[in-house]
């Protein structure tokens, strides 16, 4: 009985945020979703996940940093770098902050250079995962 | 830090959000993270000597 009842609930809860599921409302949890990695599922009550988020994709990105990875520019005339500089920037507030402090430059004579670049992109690529994950729950689809 | 340690590090983070994303419990996302982050590891040791007698 416990379980049908927690079932139920659950399923209203579902019902409630479909219902609230409004394309502007859903373009604002994207929006922060991107920006501080994380606080979207905390904004939408999934506090235990937001937070690992918060720290682990920043705390990714940081390392890629210390590693002496390069921030790849939008450059469409190299799809390969094109697509990196994509990729460094799915992680929002944190890219920006190490552009304004001229981190990201990148050292390809450090040994760890390669190694750097891909914390960088991958911390960016996993936080649009997050992203989507938000979204289905702010839609009310998990 | 090592290569090797790079990828214990790499593997870390990326089973640890892998984990979080999939699972709803605790419990369950320690089992998941577990299981992730040993297969990079055994898989890249498995790589790492199979391409030993095969230098680039």
């Amino acid at each position: 009985m416990g379980s049908k009842s927690t079932t139920a609930g659950k399923a209203a809860a579902a019902d409630r945020q479909r219902e609230s599921a409004e394309p502007g409302r859903l373009a604002i949890v994207c929006a922060i979703s991107w920006l501080f990695p994380g606080l979207g599922h905390i904004l939408l009550g999934r506090w235990q996940k937001g937070i690992v988020f918060l720290v682990a994709l920043p705390l990714m990105f940081a390392v890629g940093l210390l590693l002496q990875g390069r921030l790849f520019p939008l450059d469409l005339s190299d799809p390969l770098v094109f697509l990196g500089g994509l990729a460094n920037r799915g992680i929002g507030a944190p890219y920006f902050v190490a552009r304004f402090m001229d981190a990201g430059i990148g050292d390809v004579t450090k040994v760890a250079y390669e190694s750097g670049n891909t914390f960088l992109m991958t911390a960016g690529l996993l936080n649009f995962l997050v992203i989507l994950d938000a979204l289905d729950i702010a839609m009310g689809r998990k | 830090m090592s290569h090797f340690g790079l990828m214990v590090l790499y593997a870390f983070f990326v089973s640890l959000t892998f984990a979080v994303l999939l699972r709803d419990t605790l419990r369950e996302q320690l089992k998941t993270g577990g299981m992730m982050l040993g297969a990079f590891i055994v898989v890249a040791y498995v790589f790492g000597w199979l391409m030993y007698p095969f230098p680039l």
